[in-house]
């Protein structure tokens, strides 16, 4: 192969956390940290990831002759890349016995830098976040789904698919992005029976929407319309004087964009008349600034679990839901990512049983521009 | 058993738009000099016209031979699917119905397409004696008691209620407070869209685990603030909501409006009316159920019919009937009108072909198209669910009126095949299916809707399609992958399509998006 036309390739970053999805079969809930990994391993728990990584890239052989596969060592990714006969370059990252999120990290570091087209990862919850925190939305990427914990819209719904969807992406075809959550659970909570998930930051997924020939529905919006037409919904129900406490996520962050304001993904901020007073505020300074009567909660719908309150966005406190007061909170949601949630309720999990009962109920969720659809609210 | 299924290829022309074929100078009746004499006594006719009023240039029209016209439009025929050329029940929530051919005879007729709407009414008393017989006739079929035939199609109704609503309220000073309609998550797109569109917010109630729209959620919806509710039923789905009763009452106690989208009405004609489900009003697309083929757009009629207490606010002109001499005459004189939806008064072919199907079937045969309709609905849905990774939506609601919703995630789940690769490979049958309406809450969704014009042998037909097409993505993946075989359409591009600022429709649009046209000029 000449020098040209390899450069001609796409180049797909590939990395494996073998002990992914270790802990499930022995009940043990994830597999972050050392101890965690070695109970697992003496309870007999088998690699799960090779299998689920074998099956993704089934779906790449067909474009083994324009692709190039970027990975690291052994069971982090070269074993199943060469297995399946797809050119392989090789990163030294992850040859010792014992691989770790620093390894991952340090692997999708190394391929940004090197321009990889996108990053393919077999993993879980944990997997995504390492990922997402080093590369953020500047790559695109998807997950195969081989952990335990799957709350992040961000893995395909099966290995096959993610690889369908990944080889799709890299042949060139017409695919959408997606900024889409990234959720981890705290493991060591959820072992004692506790569910506590918090959002991690954003990757930027590819839309599994494919293109439709002909009837009348076409395609349906794009994301970023149907996220414009929420935000100026919002932004014309907003009053003159009044404070605006604006939850993390990606469709409050499109009501920020539009009104040209200084805003942040993760953190809760505060506008007024079109002007950022803070972003990225803790509780007690929200708690400071709420006026009752005069202040306005707007919180995103956290997709795939469908919480408003209490994932993600624990500095709206009690205390600051009281101020607001039921009323005076506007949930928004694209009807993209309602849809993963049809027929289901919305959850909140203040920490405090009692209002979480009063917030119960039905709300109404903006939808679009001049639309609200119906929500069951439930804790 | 042999099999139904027979080889097809489609015809692809490459056919250019009529305008690229355009040849200057070309024409296809050369139309006789006016004789001297004529000359003389009405003059050239040009300058009768006054200055300011007569175009300078010539209208930007394709110059073509007879001949080359015919050839165009027999191609583009002949690069088509639909109801006269194979069994087209995939478009569900569309009655894809064969409309009588007789019909169209009548429509076709000299009497018909010589009519022109600037014509005095003692010259069109025929046409207007037809009108006012269809709404008697739409009397009987809704219940309701007044009538306007102007909307030009499904949506258009949906326009001319919106409007209805609107001067209902005005009239009553409750237009400012009013600023609400709640319509549900499976009625048509349009019922949602035409009120935003007219400045109203717009509430969506979701389904019950039934399929049915959630009445708890609807009791929290309602308010002071809700001005109507706009519902299809049955919905898309094909589930009929048999507590809107309820639902219309309540909203009644609230003051607001009671608005029922009967765009089609092919499963309940004879057997259900808006009249007794407690709805102010409704319209009826005649495009669909009433003998005019729903393609293109148009031309067609959303007739509207209203309670009695709405009949001052309907769009004008009404046509009435003078009781004394018998004559029909358009009437402009309604002062609370809603105004006018349309130009003119209605479609004149349109409602011409809903009378004469109306008549030729009487009361008894239109409640026997419906409940064939049911039937034949019902036998495919039967079989379609054997087929393997089909299942249905709201499982728990097994009933359907004249369509179904049904789900292909068992086959995504199972072969990573879904609706638009079941959609790409049944093109290489001479058919189509239309999936659904966004957004795709149902996974991987199709619609079908039977009609009452397809006999067994045809449904069988289709089935055998949808069998052979499941049984590939299970056991021939590379079949479905590179479908469509016989076809000529791969994939469309639909960023073209969602993209306001690239979509064009007619050549004029296109011209503008594409090659500079207007600057030019
Ligand atoms: C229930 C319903 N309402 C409204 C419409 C819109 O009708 P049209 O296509 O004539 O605008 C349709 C048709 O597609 C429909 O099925």
């Amino acid at each position: 192969m000449t020098e040209g036309r390899s450069r001609d390739r796409k180049v797909l970053g590939l990395i494996v956390n073998p002990v992914a999805g270790m802990g499930g079969a022995v009940g043990l809930k994830g597999t972050d940290g050392r101890a965690v990994l070695e109970r697992a391993l003496s309870m007999g728990a088998l690699p799960r990831s090779p299998l689920r990584v074998r099956e993704a890239l089934e779906a790449l052989k067909r474009i083994a002759d324009d692709i190039r596969i970027l990975t690291c060592s052994g069971d982090m990714g070269a074993l199943e890349s060469e297995r399946a006969g797809l050119p392989t370059e090789v990163l030294p990252i992850g040859a010792g016995p014992f691989t770790s999120a620093v390894d991952t990290m340090e692997a999708a570091r190394k391929m940004e830098a090197s321009g990889v087209d996108m990053i393919l990862f077999a993993g879980g919850d944990g997997t995504a976040r390492d990922i997402a925190g080093v590369v953020g939305t500047r790559v695109p990427s998807l997950g195969i789904p081989s952990g335990v914990k799957i709350h992040s819209p961000v893995f395909g719904r099966n290995p096959a698919m993610a690889g369908e969807l990944a080889g799709l992406f890299m042949s060139g075809a017409k695919v959408a992005l997606e900024e889409r959550e990234v959720m981890d659970i705290d493991e060591e909570a959820f072992r004692k029976g506790t569910l506590r998930a918090s959002l991690f930051g954003y990757l930027l997924v590819p839309s599994e929407r494919r293109f439709l020939q002909g009837g009348k529905a076409g395609g349906g919006k794009s994301v970023a319309v149907e996220l414009d037409g929420i935000a100026q919904e919002i932004i014309s129900r907003m009053m003159p004087g009044d404070l605006y406490l604006v939850g993390p996520g990606t469709t409050t962050a499109a009501v920020m964009r539009r009104m040209g304001c200084e805003y942040s993904l993760l953190g809760v901020d505060a506008v007024r008349d079109r002007k950022t007073l803070g972003t990225d505020l803790p509780g007690k300074y929200i708690l400071d600034l709420a006026e009752p009567g005069r202040t306005w909660l707007i919180l995103s719908v956290i997709g795939g679990q469908g919480f408003i309150l209490g994932r993600g966005n624990l500095q709206v406190t009690p205390e600051v839901i009281r101020v607001v007061g039921k009323e005076r909170i506007l949930v928004a949601g694209t009807p993209e990512k309602l849809k993963g949630l049809f027929g289901k309720a919305l959850f909140v999990d203040t920490g405090d049983p009692l209002l979480d009962l009063e917030l119960c109920g039905y709300t109404r969720v903006v939808t679009g521009l001049g639309e609200e659809t119906l929500f069951r609210v439930e804790r | 058993m042999t099999s139904r299924i027979r080889p097809f290829h489609h015809m692809r022309w490459n056919e250019p738009i009529i305008y690229q074929l355009s040849v200057e100078g070309q024409r296809g009746i050369l139309v006789p000099e006016a004789e001297k004499e004529i000359e003389q006594i009405v003059g050239d006719g040009l300058s009768s016209i006054p200055g300011n009023m007569r175009r300078k240039d010539l209208p930007n029209l394709p110059e073509m031979a007879q001949p080359q016209v015919v050839r165009h439009f027999n191609h583009l025929s002949q690069e088509n699917l639909g109801a006269d050329s194979n069994i087209d029940i995939g478009q569900g929530t569309c009655t894809m119905k064969h409309s009588p051919k007789i019909n169209e005879v009548f429509a076709r007729s000299h009497k018909i397409t010589d009519l022109h709407p600037y014509q005095d009414c003692s010259t069109v008393q025929g046409i207007l004696e037809i009108f006012y017989r269809t709404e008697e006739l739409f009397r009987e079929i809704s219940g309701l008691d007044r009538c306007s035939v102007q909307p030009g199609g499904g949506t258009h109704g949906v326009v001319a209620m919106v409007s209805m609503v609107r001067a209902w309220h005005r009239d009553r000073g409750e237009d400012q407070q009013r600023d609400e309609i709640i319509t549900t998550l499976f009625s048509h797109p349009a019922d949602a869209a035409v009120p935003k569109a007219k400045g109203y917010k717009v509430v969506i109630l979701p389904p019950d685990e039934e399929g049915l729209p959630d009445l708890e959620a609807y009791k929290n919806a309602l308010s002071e603030k809700t001005a109507a509710i706009f519902f299809t039923n049955p919905e898309d789905t094909g589930i009929f909501n048999s507590r809107i009763l309820e639902f219309t009452e309540l909203a009644h106690q609230k003051g607001a409006l009671c608005c029922y989208d009967q765009a089609n009405a092919n499963g309940l004609l004879g057997i259900a009316r808006a009249r007794e489900a407690g709805f102010d009003m409704s319209f009826f697309n005649l495009h669909k159920t009433f003998s005019s083929p729903h393609g293109c757009g148009g031309p067609a009629t959303g007739l509207l019919m209203v309670d009695r207490k709405l009949g001052v606010y309907l769009p004008v002109p009404v046509v009435r009937r003078n009781e004394r001499t018998g004559r029909y005459f358009l009437d402009f004189n309604l002062p609370k009108s809603c105004g006018k939806v349309k130009a003119f008064f209605g479609v004149a072919p349109v409602v011409l072909r809903a009378y004469a199907w109306i008549m030729s079937l009487g009361a008894d045969g239109l409640e026997e198209a419906s409940r064939i309709a049911v039937l034949n609905n019902n036998y495919f849905m039967k079989k379609m669910l054997k087929v393997r990774g089909c299942s249905i939506s709201f499982p728990r609601h097994p009933g359907r009126v004249e369509q179904v919703r049904y789900s292909w995630e068992k086959l995504k789940e199972e072969t990573g095949f879904g609706t638009g690769d079941v959609q790409r490979r049944i093109a290489d049958f001479g058919t189509h299916y239309w999936a659904s309406h966004e957004p795709w809450v149902i996974p991987e969704p199709f619609t079908i809707e039977p009609s009452e014009s397809y006999s067994r042998d045809d449904i069988d037909e289709y089935l055998e399609i949808m069998e052979q097409i499941s049984r590939e993505c299970y056991e021939e993946p590379e079949v479905i992958r590179h479908a469509p075989h016989n076809s000529t359409v791969h994939h469309i591009d639909h960023e073209y399509l969602d993209d306001p600022g690239k979509w064009a429709i007619t050549w004029r649009e296109y011209s503008k998006k594409y090659t500079g046209y207007f600057q030019e000029r």
